[in-house]
């Protein structure tokens, strides 16, 4: 294998977005075949990374050849080459709808719009390897700073929205510094692993609580974590449908991911977990808090896509939930619930990303006979509601499951009850919408004729297909998914 | 009364940082003019800063250019040069606020454009009525 594969992974998408910049200023014909290129050949390559590490186990990559603690290093093991998979192939199956979608709302722009669009990608790619305390808040404010862009060039009160998500990211990130900024005050190093290994000798100091402090409370603003959730849904349901299909499934993701990197390669679970119980159970509590809120607030939407951006916050509370835990059943859900609900939030905002192109709104009033306009469409969406209401068949009953055998396991039966309401939620938020796809808005087509069939452009097809495919089949394979991949990527407690 | 009086003095500069930070975070929470609440980030973000900065400074420290021969015979002593990497650090930090700002100016321009106001009342209020 070639060694210098998981560098490579990044650097596509980095590249690609210059050339598209400056190929796309003399045709926009050169902007899908770069994109789509650098997409799916660090796509491949995160594929052989994967396979390499769940082969041979960890391996560092030494940028430059700086040898760490001094130089940036980094770190492939089985969960962030897990994390990187998820992310090339999550960014590339959203670019096929991205690139139509785009087209019709930005028509001129964009090479602009897609040369940010590979810059994220590639910021979120490094996020998930490096090995770098600060290495990690840099890579943080280029994904922040490309979000910011994208969402701004939404319609209407987008760029309002784009604001207040620039000063509440800002502020995160700022968080996130301070954190890192009391860890090397103590510890004199910014390596992640060189922080592991010097801070059991400084356990009881207040400094090492006031970093936990910052760098958790700075992500959770990051992550949309319910009390600080406030910028995310207007910043999701005004981006331009082609943004918002990349940005929601990955970005609070990814700063999940970070979290348990956080807890489990700088901190130690001792630490964060057996250290301070009181505190641990208090966070599962505020978990437990995001996820009836989040999904009560969800209920009292009349738009597709504000009600997704609520159910995306509920899904933080459970991943948050299960990580703190605490236990290796809740962690292997927390983890397997990355995978899954990235896949789960790709497939609701491809559907109102093909929703939107045809009807140009995703509000309720307007979604009536959507089944005989759209029925492929809508199946999918019906694969992804079953999926996150957590029937069998699908992937998201297996996380489920094991957050829930976690949260008895932990004896917390607060969560255990947060996750079986809010599955009784979502499942009435979805049947809601799909009652009313199936329905005829009576005021309206009295005397009309059936509306046409016109479903998702051929474009956003595979996409579609491909993505509610996947929901199934790790659902089906869940066994030997979780034992071959998922049990080595969770981090040893 | 006496050790927190000195305490306070000896690190002045931690508690400039700390009373920066809460100005900045009052501007972002309490003003209504977007153009504020930037400035407000902007002191928030310069707080950190002087946080690194003090981190890396010594009394009396000299400048961290230090003679080869010197450093490898290891006659240089680590507290007679202030750390520069804080410094460095600071750098990439300044960078990335000059970005956000930049970012936050290009979007306020399009808001301005949008709703002719800056203001976070007045642009709600012209929201409403459409």
């Amino acid at each position: 294998m070639n060694h210098n594969l998981p560098v490579l992974t990044l650097t596509f998408p980095l590249l690609a977005a210059f050339a598209v910049n400056l190929l796309g200023k003399i045709s926009k014909k050169h902007v899908a075949p770069w994109t789509l290129a650098s997409l799916a050949l660090s796509a491949a390559a995160s594929l052989l990374v994967l396979a390499e590490v769940l082969k041979n186990g960890t391996f560092t990559y030494t940028v430059g050849g700086w040898r760490a603690p001094y130089g940036i290093e980094l770190v492939l093991d089985p969960l962030s080459a897990l994390m990187l998979v998820l992310v090339s192939w999550v960014a590339l199956i959203a670019t096929c709808s991205a690139l139509p979608s785009i087209k019709k709302e930005m028509p001129g722009r964009e090479h602009l719009f897609f040369s940010l669009y590979l810059i994220l990608i590639s910021g979120m790619m490094g996020l998930v390897i490096t090995g770098d305390a600060f290495n990690l808040y840099v890579l943080l404010e280029i994904t922040s700073i490309t979000t910011y862009g994208l969402i701004a060039m939404g319609k209407g009160r987008a760029p309002l929205s784009s604001f207040n998500y620039i000063i509440m990211g800002t502020v995160g990130a700022c968080f996130y510094l301070l954190g890192v900024g009391y860890l090397y005050l103590v510890t004199g190093t910014l390596n992640m692993a060189d922080i592991a290994s010097a801070l059991p000798s400084f356990h009881e100091s207040p400094t090492i609580a006031t970093a936990f402090c910052f760098l958790m409370v700075g992500l959770w603003i990051k992550m949309a974590f319910f009390p600080l959730h406030g910028w995310l849904p207007n910043a999701y349901s005004h981006a331009p449908a082609g943004a918002s299909v990349l940005i929601a499934p990955l970005m609070t993701k990814v700063t999940v991911y970070l979290m348990i990197r956080v807890i489990f390669s700088i901190f130690s679970p001792q630490y964060a977990f057996l250290a301070h119980p009181r505190i641990q159970t208090l966070i599962v509590w505020a978990a437990v808090v995001a996820i009836v809120a989040a999904s009560l607030i969800a209920l009292s939407q009349r738009d597709l896509v504000k009600m997704l951006t609520y159910v995306v916050i509920a899904e933080v509370g459970y991943m948050v939930g299960g990580v703190w835990l605490g236990n290796e059943k809740g962690l292997t859900g927390a983890v397997f619930h990355i995978v899954n609900d990235a896949l789960m939030t790709l497939c609701f905002f491809l559907v109102a990303s093909a929703i939107l192109y045809r009807l140009g709104s995703a509000r309720f009033e307007n979604l009536h006979q959507l089944f005989r306009k759209m029925p492929l469409t809508l199946a999918v969406l019906v694969v992804g509601a079953l999926s996150v209401v957590g029937v069998p068949p699908t992937c998201g009953f297996f996380s489920k499951w094991y957050l829930l055998l976690g949260g008895i396991e932990a004896g917390h039966y607060g969560f255990v009850a947060a996750l079986i309401f809010s599955s009784l939620v979502n499942a009435v938020l979805f049947f809601r919408v799909l009652e009313i796809a199936f329905s005829v808005n009576h005021d309206e087509t009295d005397g009309e004729e059936l509306p046409v069939r016109a479903d998702a452009p051929a474009a956003m097809i595979p996409s579609l297909l491909i993505v509610a495919l996947a929901l199934l089949a790790i659902g089906f394979q869940a066994g030997p998914f979780i034992s071959q991949v998922i049990r080595l990527a969770v981090p040893a407690l | 009364m006496d050790g927190w009086l000195a305490d306070l003095v000896s690190k002045y500069n931690y508690w400039i940082y700390v009373v920066l930070m809460m100005i900045g975070f009052y501007a972002m929470i309490r003003k209504n003019n977007l153009v504020k609440k930037l400035i407000g980030m902007n002191i928030f973000q310069t707080a950190i800063i002087l946080f690194y900065i003090s981190m890396g400074a010594k009394r009396g420290g000299g400048i961290p250019i230090v003679d080869k021969a010197a450093g490898l015979a290891g006659a240089i002593r680590a507290s007679d040069i202030v750390n520069p990497l804080p410094h460095v650090l600071m750098l990439t930090a300044i960078v990335v606020s000059v970005s956000v700002t930049g970012v936050a100016l290009a979007v306020m321009l399009k808001i301005y454009k949008g709703y002719g106001s800056i203001d976070e009342d007045q642009i709600l209020e012209r929201i409403k009525k459409s």
